[in-house]
């Protein structure tokens, strides 16, 4: 899903220093934050939003359709679930080092409930214009405008970078999709891809990949057949084979998840691969479609 | 991912239930010779946490107790993967029939662990997989359940597989058991021997445990080995922070795996070569300084490059932290900055104000000028 203004966003661990900080910046930026959560501040109001113990709770007095979760790794298997148990659509994971098990565990409550979880170790979603839901400089304008491009990224500083350029280049983003740097999410590039290919707003899609893992491969052969032009950046060109840099995703093995597997993969579905990223803009203006009146649209 | 030897993992498997050869933990040739007699006609293997001992040279057969200790004393020399081998385990010979290969992995394409079955084990499984895909059985488990040892036992039967299968079936179930017990990523036997008595014996065990679930297995964590590092590597490790040694010039510091891989290749795009990957992204991002001083105690490096862009981590933050560390270090060498993103207003007006510098509007023009710099530091 595309995040927007009309979806009600229930934030798990509002009350901490990071959901503080963050959640007001969501609501100066206009995201609707129905409610949040702490299971030691229950019934108290935290920024003017009222707070409860826990997202089943909140369901029942406040309904939501979003949850953004400020939960630390180890009690982030508990709250998802209870988010995904709440009837919440859409379950926004940031914390990084949750243990592969839990997440995979998360991610099977998610499948019995219906919900969609984006992450874990993700940076969040981002309607430039509109709302946001995570820990993005949405409200930075020299990163973010409103336009006609897709950007998925596993991370969220390369993901900041590209906005940035493309916004310093006149190309505006429909959404900025963070998918998660971890080895296993509950939304792969692939499934990003698929929204934006079904959103109206968005005319090209950016890939920010990553060595490691085989998102990008797998996103590659459904990029083929898309109605919209995608163009990647994959990281890790240079990292040194076998040690890991950080993202339990991003460690090269064998033949696949590397860059050379990677970039054949994309290119060989007629996905553009950028050596740097600052050759993103001008890689998307040769493949949108030409319009009279296209610089208004972008 | 934490690799444990194979004399730890292996008495995980036994205790669940799997069967393994006897075989004893020594670490002199003399002790080697005293377990041989004790055993029989045995293997002598290096305990090192890497996958390629066999190939190396650090797995031998030995008939006698004599034997064993020349193999144990040429082992006990060698160095494999980096790792010194000060371990060794002494097994009995096992007569088998078959080598198959099980493994448990969490699979990111369908969220889940997954049983990896063939029935062509041995040193050459990844090539044999490469070529002949359809002799791998691939069976996901719902972690909620667990794998279905009926179903499991039928798909393994139907794939072409002359032993027993209801046996394999039974040591993956045993084999489910331990990775879900020891929050494991990758749990391998292999080979797993298809004996003449009709059993099944793991012959090998390779265990990798979750980075990530290390606190809540501290007896594990103790066993698992430390990717092999530098001292300044471990120094960081200490700190909170990922650094590790490359064998460039140009010193990077950014926020962020992903930025901080994407400015390496921006450095080796423009001719130049990456000292170092350093990031301090995530809760690490108050670390600039601890972060500069590891940086700077690389001999090799002649100019610094630093690429922030912040989103969750706070470039005013970042930067605060680096010019108060690089004025307290006074580094006799050239610095660069790109900086953007969530407090970059403040950034660009301490790096004004207490460095005197100015930061480059385009983070290309800012590696070029770093790479520039090393090369005439080199010079």
């Amino acid at each position: 899903m595309i995040l927007r203004r009309k979806h009600r966003v229930l934030v798990m661990g509002l009350t901490g220093r990071q959901g503080t900080f963050w959640g007001r910046a969501m609501l100066e930026y206009g995201t609707r934050i129905v409610g949040g959560v702490n299971p030691r501040k229950a019934g108290t109001i935290h920024l003017g939003i009222p707070i409860f113990a826990s997202a089943t709770e909140a369901a029942g007095q406040c309904p939501f359709d979003t949850a953004l979760m400020f939960v630390p790794p180890l009690l982030a298997k508990d709250a998802a679930i209870d988010a995904c148990e709440a009837g919440s659509k859409s379950v926004i994971c940031l914390a990084e080092h949750i243990p592969a098990h839990d997440v995979m565990e998360m991610l099977a409550a998610a499948r019995s409930t219906g919900s969609q979880i984006i992450g874990p170790n993700t940076s969040g979603l981002v309607t430039p214009g509109d709302t946001f839901a995570g820990i993005m400089p949405a409200f930075n304008s020299d990163v973010f405008q409103p336009g006609g491009i897709g950007v998925i990224s596993r991370s969220g500083s390369l993901g900041t970078l590209i906005c940035l350029q493309l916004t310093a280049n006149g190309l505006g983003q429909s959404a900025f999709y963070g998918v998660g740097g971890d080895s296993i999410v509950g939304t792969r590039t692939l499934t990003a891809l698929k929204f934006f290919e079904k959103d109206k707003r968005t005319h090209a899609i950016v890939i920010c990949g990553e060595i490691g893992g085989s998102a990008e491969e797998e996103a590659a052969e459904y990029a083929g057949t898309m109605s919209k032009p995608v163009v990647a950046f994959i990281a890790g060109k240079t990292a040194p084979e076998g040690r890991k840099m950080g993202h339990a995703g991003a460690i090269v093995s064998g033949a696949g998840g590397g860059y050379g597997s990677k970039r054949k993969a994309l290119e060989a579905n007629g996905v553009a691969v950028a050596d740097l990223t600052s050759q993103i803009p001008q890689l998307l203006r040769e493949r949108l479609p030409h319009r009279p009146n296209a610089e208004a649209i972008i | 991912m934490a690799n444990l030897c194979e004399f730890i993992a292996k008495p995980l498997l036994q205790r669940a239930g799997i069967r393994i050869p006897r075989g004893e933990v020594v670490h002199s040739p003399e002790a080697a010779f005293s377990a041989a007699r004790r055993i029989g006609p045995c293997m002598v293997k290096a305990q090192v946490p890497t996958g390629k001992r066999g190939k190396a040279g650090g797995i031998r057969p030995a008939k006698s107790a004599k034997q064993a200790q020349c193999a144990a004393e040429e082992i006990l020399a060698m160095e494999i993967e980096g790792h010194k081998v000060d371990t060794l385990l002494v097994e009995e010979q096992v007569l088998l029939l078959e080598e198959h290969y099980i493994a448990i992995v969490s699979d990111p394409v369908h969220a889940g662990p997954l049983i990896v079955h063939s029935t062509a084990g041995g040193m050459d499984v990844e090539e044999s997989s490469a070529t002949s895909p359809d002799a791998i059985l691939r069976f996901p488990v719902d972690i909620d359940f667990g794998p279905d040892a009926g179903k499991l036992s039928k798909q393994i039967a139907a794939n072409g597989v002359r032993a027993p299968a209801t046996k394999i079936a039974e040591v993956a179930c045993a084999l489910y058991r331990v990775y879900r017990g020891c929050d494991a990523d990758l749990l391998e036997i292999n080979p797993l021997a298809i004996l003449e008595d009709g059993g099944v014996m793991a012959l090998d065990c390779k265990l990798a445990l979750d980075d990530a679930s290390l606190h809540r297995q501290p007896e594990l964590a103790d066993h698992a080995a430390a990717e092999h590092a530098s001292a300044r590597e471990a120094e960081a490790d200490a700190a909170g922070l990922k650094y590790i040694e490359l064998s460039g010039n140009v010193g990077i510091l950014a926020n962020g795996a992903g930025l901080t891989m994407t400015t390496m290749d921006a450095v080796s795009h423009f001719g130049g070569s990456p000292a170092n990957f350093l990031e301090i992204g995530g809760e690490a991002y108050t670390k600039a300084k601890d972060a500069l001083g590891i940086l700077l105690r690389n001999p090799n490096i002649g100019s610094v490059l630093v690429n922030f862009c912040g989103a969750f981590a706070r470039t005013d933050v970042m930067t605060e932290g680096f010019a108060e560390a690089w004025l307290d270090l006074k580094p006799e060498i050239p610095v660069f900055f790109s900086v953007h993103g969530t407090g970059s207003h403040e950034a660009v007006r301490c790096i004004r104000e207490k460095l005197g510098m100015e930061p480059f509007e385009r983070m290309d023009d800012a590696v070029k000028a770093a790479v520039e710099a090393a090369h005439g530091a080199a010079r």
